[in-house]
């Protein structure tokens, strides 16, 4: 198993994937290539299909077709280098609330430790650095359950970044976490892309996936686009899978997504309203 | 810094063995009467040093320990199940376990014991009584498999009904069905089995009358096993408190752990509901005691819920004896009743938070 591929290969590969849960198609035979160096975060509406889309490509949903990790299909990969090349940070999963801030991102450390070995100099200092990063090495000796929404995401975020993968792949990364943390986050990224580090995200922040380098536009379990943020065809994508309710613009040399009104939804709540008075 | 703690714990829980395990050899049918004495200046008088010998080695000794071992069993057994299906409420008794180790019990004293069958009778012939109460060792590790045979089979279809670990509540319905079943299912086998009836009853009650040395020292070995094996899987547990999906990204094998985690404990609750019958709650209880103590990873939580199972049990075992002196008082009955007060109290704090299932 090589563990450096030519630096063209795709990070990760989807080759022809498709999710059913029961009689219902989630994942409609997607076929898509992600850059290596690269951040890319998939958008579109709710219920599109991009947290699955991202599960699949992970390894940790059933599908069809074939994900492929550095050039190689993700099931010929053994378990523990396939964890040390790839990151997942899932969204609303349990998190255990006994084990202390520190356990918890020690345990992104797993696949570089033998099966009982205790963590070494260097598993240590990657968890520091990851713990440091996130501005959670102050709570190192709190228990999980202590710590509010926000600050929990960061330690799981810590975990995630612990790991020292080639590709890191989160699934809502900005749930609960306040604007100055979302703009942390965004720091991180942008840092880990600089070493060389794919990141791939599902972010339902339009603005802050305008950030990204590539977008890749969901809907109805398809890709409707795939390029770059700055692409005014992405613009019109995301547009477009929204039904044109926000709008993309440039302000001070950064891409906002800006919500429109829409006019069913306040025709029916004013109407709503002028009835209720007149009853 | 919660690393030392849950070393001081484990001192202070070892030290309250060791104390109640002095108490427990000095309480029996006249209450407490102070055998240490004698015990330990045999010159003072002879014959009550050698009363007190025969007392405390061959009865009073080897039950206290071997109370100490079921709790210690059970208690780890619990901080497993809490730690495999994500659910604090999960515990040998509660997921039917308990109940398909009895079964087994039941089965293999109607298999074994009936001198119509061909086991029993032969073993009646080779001169090996087969009961709850005989301490040959052939018949305890009989009794074992056979309760530890049931325990797979209970928490598998409890699995099954429950369509996976996920759901708080339908686990724990699907774990009371199953209980309910195979116990309604052992009273059947009993009543099939008059000669075996009395004993089983109350073998079901739980009590640790039944603890001879053989059943001590089976139970100690066990409990070894299941507390390295426990300890080598405890990774596992830690990266399933984060959820499938993370602990799978982390290169776990799932499967194979998972099983072997259904082994243990198994392996802990048979071992311990051959030995002692049916005692409720102390599962549940030691890891969440711990828990309300110290916050730690799960290789030390579940070292720590075996201990606390082994302190709680012994304390109970010890007082269902003192409690009705000269009657006892089946110690299940007891963990029962005050387990039951517990979970309840667990269940309005987790109301009180506003923390629906998860207490």
């Amino acid at each position: 198993m090589s563990a450096t591929p030519a630096f063209n290969v795709p990070a990760l590969e989807a080759r022809d994937l498709g999710v059913r849960f029961g009689d219902a198609a989630i994942l409609h035979g997607i076929t898509l290539a992600l850059p290596r160096a690269r951040w890319t975060s998939i958008v579109g509406p709710n219920g599109a299909g991009k947290s699955t889309l991202l599960k699949a490509m992970a390894g940790l949903l059933p599908h069809s077709g074939t994900s492929v990790l550095l050039g190689q299909p993700l099931p010929d990969w053994p378990h523990r280098q396939r964890a040390q090349q790839l990151s997942w940070l899932g969204q609303n999963e349990a998190s255990g609330d006994d084990l202390t801030v520190w356990d918890v991102s020690m345990l992104g450390r797993l696949p570089h430790q033998a099966w009982l070995s205790p963590p070494s100099a260097a598993d240590h200092a990657a968890v520091e650095r990851a713990l440091r990063a996130t501005q959670a090495w102050d709570w190192r000796a709190r228990s999980l359950g202590q710590l509010s929404g926000g600050e929990r995401q960061r330690v799981l975020l810590a975990r995630a970044l612990a790991v020292e993968a080639q590709v890191l792949l989160m699934d809502e990364p900005l749930a609960n976490l306040d604007p100055p943390h979302q703009a942390d986050w965004l720091s991180i990224v942008q840092a880990l892309v600089r070493e060389g580090r794919t990141v791939v995200s599902v972010l339902h922040e339009i603005g802050m996936a305008l950030h990204a380098d590539e977008l890749v536009v969901m809907a109805q379990g398809r890709i409707t686009h795939q390029g770059a943020c700055a692409d005014p065809a992405t613009h019109r994508a995301l547009e477009a899978v929204f039904d044109h309710r926000v709008a993309v613009r440039e302000l001070d040399g950064q891409w906002v997504a800006l919500p429109l009104p829409g006019q069913t939804a306040s025709n029916e709540f004013s109407n709503g309203a002028s009835n209720s008075a007149t009853t | 810094m919660n690393a030392r703690r849950a070393s001081w714990l484990v001192a202070a829980l070892l030290l309250a063995a060791v104390l109640l395990a002095a108490l427990g050899v000095c309480v029996g049918s006249a209450g407490f009467e102070n055998l240490l004495g004698p015990l330990f200046n045999p010159g003072l008088d002879p014959d009550a040093t050698a009363m007190a010998q025969q007392i405390v080695f061959d009865i009073r000794l080897p039950r206290t320990l071997g109370a100490w071992g079921a709790g210690a069993l059970l208690g780890l057994a619990g901080a497993v199940a809490q730690g495999l299906f994500r659910n604090p409420l999960a515990d040998p008794f509660l997921l039917g376990s308990a109940s398909g180790a009895s079964l087994g019990v039941a089965l293999a004293l109607a298999a074994m014991g009936g001198a119509g069958g061909m086991l029993g009778a032969s073993m009646m012939n080779s001169g090996v009584a087969v009961s709850v109460f005989s301490s040959s060792v052939w018949v305890r590790l009989g009794l074992t498999g056979a309760a530890f045979g049931g325990a797979v089979l209970a928490v598998l279809l409890t699995l099954v009904l429950s369509r996976g670990v996920q759901h708080t509540l339908r686990l724990l319905l699907a774990g009371v069905v199953v209980g309910v079943v195979l116990g309604a299912m052992t009273h059947l086998v009993l009543l099939f089995s008059p000669e075996s009836l009395q004993a089983m009853q109350a073998f079901m009650l739980g009590s640790t009358s039944f603890v001879g040395w053989t059943a001590a020292g089976l139970m100690a070995g066990v409990w070894v096993l299941c507390t390295l094996a426990a300890w080598l899987l405890a990774r596992v547990l830690d990266g399933l408190s984060l959820g499938d999906a993370t602990a799978r990204s982390l290169g776990l094998p799932l499967g194979p752990m998972r099983a072997a985690l259904v082994g243990v404990l198994a392996l802990a609750t048979g071992t311990a509901v051959a030995q002692t019958g049916l005692i409720a709650f102390v599962g549940l209880a030691a890891p969440h005691l711990v828990r309300s103590l110290v916050k730690t990873t799960s290789s030390r939580l579940m070292l720590l819920a075996s201990c606390m199972g082994g302190a709680l049990l012994m304390a109970a075992d010890t007082l269902a004896r003192w409690l009705i002196a000269p009657q006892e008082l089946p110690v299940g009955v007891l963990t029962a009743v005050l387990g039951g007060g517990y979970l309840l109290w667990l269940m309005h704090r987790s109301t009180r938070l506003g923390r629906g299932g998860g207490l």
